[in-house]
């Protein structure tokens, strides 16, 4: 592995790493000439529709296709029974079933697809589908589907998907140490990623019996290996480009029309669309997961934990999509970034009839962070400590461990942050003769009376790149050439670019290591091999660790060609300004001399180091490849009569170990903690028996540019040596820590003990007032 | 029905359309216009805000058939083309205000609305105007920056 620092940053060359060039699709996005998986459009090509469940739990009794077949337009009408190859999938278990069989675990579940020539013609014809169902009883309490022997096994293997404990030191008798002692029950609501590109996409038949698809996805190798199998295709028959993606966030991790489309392209042999619409999108993606958590903390008269129990049940939904790692870091992470000498944790991932949950930025480590956080703000309440007292007092650092016994062995600065995040100026008082700067905004709903200020604090740590043994890795090929008259370098990669900026930094990386200004990104496809996902903050450090290593394997063929050409040693060769430099003779030769015709081009791997494990017993083992840590101070307005609410300030500290692209990465920091903010306090798909009540954006509200304080972010750098350029991943750490930064400050502003979130205006207003 | 719509300055005819077909549908799927996007389809997000006679409007809200007469630009035509941003795309992408960008065409035409009709708005105003366009990527703070960077260089400019 190469290591990198800081300091070989030292690039002349225009746009490299350290500098925010501009994105090489920006002018694209703004023109409206980018093209997303909803834009694309062939000749003769049909749309695809998709008939979904209105139980959350039924058996099929039959299914009657006939009427919907006569419609005319229509061209196909599939059911599980035209299902080519296998037909189940899943990310790791394959227990998801490609259109409903015989059950349907979940309203909103595939049943039966159409395609037509006009979307409403497809739309019109679905709802002549007839099917039978024999309604059953939903499961849809997951502590029940956890614990309870008796309750229906909603899958052969039972409702238990994971269950991961973590056992350190001696908890009984650590408890008779302690002076103080608090406990909890913490709840999180179920959110939704709301992307705003919906899930769509083409399919095209291929004349060789394969498929070519154009979808918008977070791993494209991943898809393939899904895919290719329940179309009864080898993986080289279907041939998969990444199309725009409207975002991710982790809902594009699972397949939704892939597959679909497909079966509709290869029986019709015409290409087809799907595009969800907002509704659907609801329904077509996996969310994140809901918990119910149980906490203690024990700690000493002076502020030191002793110890830490918790029980932490995730409500995986119908299908185990990737639950069993949510499971681990929700385990792994259980106690956060504190030294907690003895642990019980038991973590439960389950089964029920609600919508499938799976991967969502933060990933497991978003809802135990809520829940620990809110026991720190409980220990320093009872220890009489100011909130950022007990946390650093407790706080991990380099050399300590984990829960998992997992040794810190890079910098972890908490005691920093947290001091400096102490320093950080507070917003002023509020102006109350501006409504605009009040909660409710220009609803004009208070001049200022019954508004209290609160401030609190949240912090969280992230597990980067994936965890428990995974060989993840990725893939870059880059060509160096002469185009023009200049030397070009071309990167091609499978990693998927869903907004984060991975494509200006690819560029950014290869200008670096290769010292040429002109660098395109080839388009993502499964042409080349596997980047692994855009996923758990990895693709700066494994996707840039590739294309870094492809661009040291074409320099050091640059250098060969230059040492037996010129009769240097290659060790001495250096590339600068698009020219070859020896370290005595000075510029040896223009790098388009030098190449000619010929073209360079090396393929690379990248693997992080390897992690193990969780003991299955105790839950120990190196088990992460990198830890992240981000700090929030949040400052809230709360008129505590009508229990609306204003976040008026976020103040974040996060190291990055290196900053590759300021611009990319304030934009990675503002994002997570805007969702961390809708997950305090208006975020949340809401269940009634299994069913939605609000798949909307009507009713499904995400932060707009109103509910957004200002963000003043202090980004430190404290060089990760095992990462490539010393980076650390950036993505995910600000969405733990700012939810329970807000719920703290709600906390402060009304003593309530706001142990939910999302919080609602009734949770304010009715214990407040009574 | 045969449809005439006026879009961004030209005539464009579209036959065989479903009297149900939003004014969004109609320029994306029938005329090849699909920088307007369609992340709600029900006023929500902004998305796929075009110019009806000078003024926003959520595309997907409005007949295509109620278009017609009336003079609609979209994203497409504001500035000319790639090699010729209007101020407020260029603070866009300079200002790091684009992630996916899926809720960028609608925010390029309120902010052109918002930086065209005045000269430098404050903070709240921003807020206000842009209130009706979702991002989900951003968390909005250099959707700001942008659009205080385009306004900044258009009055430097006089224009
Ligand atoms: S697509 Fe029109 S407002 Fe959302
Ligand atoms: S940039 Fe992705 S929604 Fe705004």
């Amino acid at each position: 592995m190469t290591v990198g620092t800081p300091d070989n940053l030292a690039s002349s060359t225009r746009g490299g790493v350290g500098q925010s060039p501009r994105r090489p699709d920006g002018t694209r996005k703004v023109t409206g000439q980018f093209a997303y998986s909803s834009d694309l459009w062939h000749d003769d090509m049909l749309w695809g529709v998709t008939l979904r469940s209105p139980h959350p739990h039924a058996r099929i009794r039959s299914i009657d296709i006939g009427a919907a077949l006569a419609t005319s337009g229509v061209y196909a009408v599939l059911t599980h029974e035209d299902v080519p190859g296998i037909k189940y999938y899943g990310l790791e278990e394959n227990d998801q079933p490609v259109l409903a069989v015989d059950t349907v675990r979940y309203q909103g579940e595939a049943v039966a697809l159409v395609a037509a020539d006009h979307p409403e013609t497809a739309r019109r014809a679905m709802h002549e589908i007839v099917v039978n169902y024999e309604v059953l009883d939903p499961l849809t309490d997951p502590v029940r589907a956890a614990l309870d022997p008796e309750a229906p096994a909603l899958h052969e293997h039972g409702n238990v998907v994971r269950h991961q404990p973590v056992r350190v030191g001696d908890v009984p008798s650590a408890r008779s140490r302690a002076d103080v002692v608090v406990t909890g029950e913490y709840e999180i609501g179920m959110q939704d990623q709301a992307f705003l590109g919906p899930e769509s996409g083409l399919a095209v038949p291929g004349e060789d019996g394969g498929v070519d698809l154009y979808v918008a996805t977070q791993w494209m190798h991943t898809d393939l290996r899904e895919i290719a199998p329940c179309l009864g295709l080898p993986e080289e028959k279907v041939r998969m480009t990444l199309s725009g993606v409207g975002g991710a966030f982790g809902a594009r991790e699972d397949l939704s029309m892939q597959v679909h489309a497909a079966m509709l392209a290869m029986h019709t042999g015409r290409p087809i669309k799907i595009v969800y619409n907002r509704e659907e999108s609801f329904y077509g993606h996996v969310h994140r997961h809901p918990a119910k958590m149980r906490y203690e903390h024990g700690a000493t008269a002076d502020g030191r934990i002793v110890y830490a129990t918790a029980r932490i049940v995730l409500d995986g939904g119908a299908y185990a999509s990737s639950t069993t790692n949510v499971v681990g870091n929700a385990a792994s992470l259980g106690v956060g970034p504190y030294i907690v000498p003895n642990v019980e944790i038991d973590a439960y991932g389950v089964y029920t009839n609600n919508p499938p949950c799976g991967a969502m930025r933060g990933f497991g480590a978003v809802q135990a962070c809520y829940a620990y956080e809110s026991q720190m703000d409980k220990l320093a309440r009872e220890l009489e400590l100011h909130p950022l007292d007990v946390r650093r007092i407790n706080a991990i650092h380099q050399g300590a461990a984990i829960a998992t016994g997992q040794v810190v062995d890079t910098p972890a600065p908490m005691r920093e942050m947290i001091d400096r995040l102490r320093d950080a100026p507070l917003p002023e008082a509020v102006d109350s003769g501006d409504v605009r700067n009040l909660p409710g905004g220009v609803s004009n709903t208070t001049h200022g009376e019954g508004v209290r200020r609160g401030i609190g604090y949240g912090v969280g740590l992230k597990n980067i790149c994936f965890s428990e043994g995974f060989d993840d890795y990725s893939t870059a090929r880059v060509r160096l050439e002469v185009v023009g008259g200049e030397p070009a370098v071309l990167v091609h990669t499978a990693a998927a670019e869903v907004g984060q900026g991975l494509v200006t930094l690819q560029g950014q990386i290869a200008r670096t290591e290769l010292g040429v200004e002109r660098v395109s990104i080839a388009p993502a496809d499964t042409q080349v091999g596997d980047a692994g996902s855009s996923s758990a903050s990895r693709q700066s450090y494994m996707t840039g660790g590739a294309v870094k290593r492809a661009c040291e394997a074409v320099r050091d063929r640059l250098f060969q060609l230059a040492a037996e050409r010129f009769d240097v040693p290659a060790d001495q060769l250096s590339l600068s300004g698009g020219k070859l430099v020896s370290e005595h003779s000075g510029v040896l030769v223009a790098l388009a001399d030098l190449l000619g015709d010929e073209a360079i081009e090396e393929t690379r791997e990248f693997h992080h180091r390897p992690t193990t494990g969780m003991d299955p017993v105790t839950g120990q083992g190196d088990t992460h490849t990198q830890l992240a840590l981000c700090i929030h101070r949040a400052v809230v307005d709360v008129d505590v009569e009508l229990g609306l609410l204003k976040v008026v300030d976020l103040t974040a500290v996060q190291d990055v170990g290196t900053v590759l692209n300021r611009v990319s990465l304030e934009g990675q920091i503002h994002g997570g903690t805007a969702q961390g903010l809708g997950l305090a306090v208006m975020e949340e798909i809401q269940l009634a028996d299994g069913k939605l009540a609000n798949p909307s954006f009507t009713d499904y509200l995400i932060p707009t540019i109103l509910d957004m304080p200002p963000m003043r972010l202090d980004i430190l750098e404290r060089a990760d040596p095992n990462a490539p350029y010393g980076l650390r991943g950036a993505g995910e750490p600000s969405t733990l820590s700012s939810t329970p930064a807000i719920a703290a400050a709600i906390r402060d502003a009304t003593g309530l003990q706001i142990d939910r979130v999302p919080v609602r205006p009734h949770d304010i207003v009715h214990p407040v007032t009574g | 029905m045969r449809l005439n719509l006026t879009i961004n300055g030209a005539q464009h005819t579209a036959d065989d359309v479903w009297p149900g077909e939003s004014l969004l549908y109609v320029l994306r799927e029938r005329l090849g216009l699909a920088g307007s996007k369609n992340a709600c389809e029900q006023g929500e997000c902004g998305s796929c805000t075009v110019y009806l006679d000078g003024v926003p409007a959520c595309s997907c809200l409005v007949a295509a058939g109620q278009a017609a007469g009336h003079e609609v630009v979209t994203v497409e035509g504001i500035g000319g083309g790639e090699d010729e941003l209007h101020p407020v795309q260029e603070a866009f992408v300079d200002a790091g205000a684009v992630q996916c960008g899926f809720c960028t065409p609608g925010l390029i035409v309120a902010a052109h609305n918002l930086v065209e009709r005045t000269g430098e708005p404050s903070d709240e105003e921003i807020r206000e105007e842009l209130a009706g366009n979702l991002c989900r990527c951003t968390g909005y703070e250099k959707i700001l920056d942008a659009v205080r960077l385009a306004a900044s260089r258009k009055q430097e400019a006089g224009t």
